[in-house]
């Protein structure tokens, strides 16, 4: 009881009582943070272990799939050429495709974002086409992308794009709206011109909100570029998926699905992150 | 008319709306001298908000003009800095960055870069604020945001402060502290101060006229009242004095006998009677 009333150790010069201290947060910071996933992951994999090891299982028991696919685990970065490279390249594959076509989306979806925020007219004109747009599934564009683009990996570029792009747009537009009257009156007060409003008032100001678009759309890129590289082949992860699946490799799938699912979550945060930094906390999200 | 400083002359102002739009202000003829701090008191709706709108050329009047220091007011501009109500400090940048936007925005072709820090510094150490320069608006109270908003009003070295109801939003301490602050930087810089207000103590206080609007639509100035108590203001020593007493007592008469306002009671009334009829049925 006594060691938690203890103010800030500020003043203390000895060494020990501030190692002390840090290994008890350190400690505390486990048992509230880390240790109540660890039971819960532990329990389904247990009952994962159980229901895999009956005689007659569709799936492989975790052991199982540990057993088979060590070789992937182990040497992740190996490369025999062709399409026949370790899970690190197929991961960074797709990363690639996703940087390309997120990094579009960003650009065009902010700039039509403060277009329609920024525009009645606009946002009439466009915002039509918008929401019936927005609802197509992102592989139906694929077969017209292919069309267009006569080639897989221009295509799956595309399709993570325009799958993307709606979120963005949508909430860039509606943080250009909602900046309040009084930022636009200190603006005039001071005079600030079209590019300074732009840059000092207006992005920050919508900051919060274009970043819950930026954190969907990177999300929905992800989910897109998985079922995109399925269909158009090479190397990527989502056709590793595909061709474990046709060769009946079923641990190599469930493998994969454990490092897609990390690194979709990895997005998230990286994105949520530099959210924050820019925002200064003032995001909602 | 010929030596004010800051001159309403004849302002209408009609919002656009159906049958011949919404008429908010009439023939509104106002001279402020300079160095002068006038209040506008009126009921709330009375359009009051909408002069300092007009003055700081935040909306334009449909007919007459305002000329601030011999000329004609038409777009918004760092000579007639506002106070908002709500503060409206940006939130995403400390309470230096706040009052910094402004400073550099105004006076980056007139000093240097030194000058103008030394200016922002000194403008938040009048507010008392100099604690806290690199907190942000949502890591400080609400009396605290609005003195930033003060800070930044003043660094403009405007003509004419516009001030929006500045102390509306804060608690009646925290008010009171803040109203002594500005009549302090008021005698010591000699601005020239329009505030706008619903509070008869606040308007005598600080006053040195007081302009009493009369109720909308097409509100205009019912009376002029001469504010004759010597500077500086002691609000315990005031609370007994017979002249500060007799400037309550005509706002007073002015707000609730002659511009009484009638129509909200009766609306709120049927409302209610409205809602129980329906919680009957």
């Amino acid at each position: 009881m006594t060691e938690i009333v203890e103010p800030i150790p500020v003043a203390r010069p000895a060494a020990p009582g501030i190692v002390q201290a840090w290994a008890q947060s350190a400690v505390r910071g486990f048992l509230a943070y880390v240790l109540p996933p660890l039971v819960i992951i532990g329990f389904l994999v247990l009952v994962w272990q159980v229901l895999g090891s009956r005689p007659g299982a569709a799936l492989p028991a975790p052991s199982r799939v540990v057993q088979d696919t060590w070789e992937l685990i182990a040497h992740p970065w190996y490369d025999r050429g062709g399409n026949d490279v370790g899970i690190a390249w197929q991961l960074l594959a797709s990363l690639k495709r996703v940087a390309y076509g997120y990094s579009l989306a960003v650009l065009v979806g902010v700039s039509l974002g403060v277009l329609v925020g920024q525009s009645t007219w606009a946002l009439r004109g466009l915002d039509p086409l918008f929401q019936v747009l927005r609802t197509v599934p992102p592989l139906a564009w694929l077969p017209i992308s292919l069309a267009g683009f006569r080639d897989g990996s221009p295509s799956a570029i595309f399709v993570i794009f325009i799958t993307s792009i709606w979120p963005i747009i949508i909430n860039t537009s509606i943080g250009i709206r909602n900046i309040p009257e009084d930022y636009r009156n200190v603006a005039k007060v001071i005079r600030l011109n079209g590019f300074e409003y732009f840059g000092k008032i207006m992005l920050p100001a919508a900051a919060p909100f274009i970043f819950s678009g930026l954190r969907i759309g990177v999300g929905l890129s992800w989910l897109a570029i998985i079922a995109a590289e399925m269909l158009i082949g090479g190397v990527g992860i989502g056709f590793f998926i595909w061709d474990a699946w046709n060769s009946s490799r079923i641990s190599d799938i469930i493998l994969a699905l454990v490092y897609v699912g990390l690194v979709g979550f990895a997005l998230d945060r990286i994105v949520a992150f530099i959210g924050r930094k820019v925002t200064r906390g003032t995001s909602a999200a | 008319m010929s030596n004010a400083y800051l001159s309403l002359s004849r302002v209408d102002m009609t919002f656009p709306g159906p049958a011949g739009g919404n008429p908010v202000l009439r023939n509104i003829s106002l001279d402020v001298r300079r160095g002068e701090y006038i209040s506008l008191i009126g009921h709330s709706g009375c359009g009051k908000s909408t002069v300092l709108n007009i003055v700081a050329g935040l909306l334009a009047c449909t007919s007459g003009g305002v000329i601030v220091d011999g000329r004609e007011v038409n777009a918004p501009g760092p000579d007639r800095a506002v106070v908002f109500q709500n503060h409206s400090l940006l939130p995403w940048l400390t309470v230096y960055q706040n009052v910094e936007i402004a400073v550099d925005k105004i006076f980056r072709g007139t000093r240097t870069a030194a000058e103008r820090r030394d200016w922002i510094l000194h403008n938040l150490a009048m507010v008392n604020m100099s604690h806290a320069l690199d907190r942000l608006p949502s890591q400080i109270s609400g009396g605290m945001k609005q003195r930033v908003g003060i800070a930044r009003a003043l660094a403009m070295e405007p003509k004419v402060l516009l001030l929006d109801e500045p102390f509306g939003a804060l608690d009646a301490l925290t008010r009171a502290h803040l109203q002594d602050e500005v009549i302090r930087i008021q005698s010591e810089l000699g601005n020239t101060v329009m505030m706008i207000t619903h509070d008869v103590d606040e308007a005598v206080l600080m006053s040195d006229r007081v302009v009493m609007m009369t109720n909308g639509p097409s509100a205009t100035v019912g009376q002029i009242m001469d504010v004759p108590l010597a500077r500086p203001r002691n609000r315990i020593a005031l609370a007994e004095d017979k002249a500060y007493n007799h400037c309550r007592q005509e706002i007073l008469s002015f707000l609730y006998e002659k511009q009484r306002k009638v129509e909200p009671i009766s609306a709120r009334t049927s409302a209610s009677f409205g809602r129980k009829e329906k919680v009957a049925a």
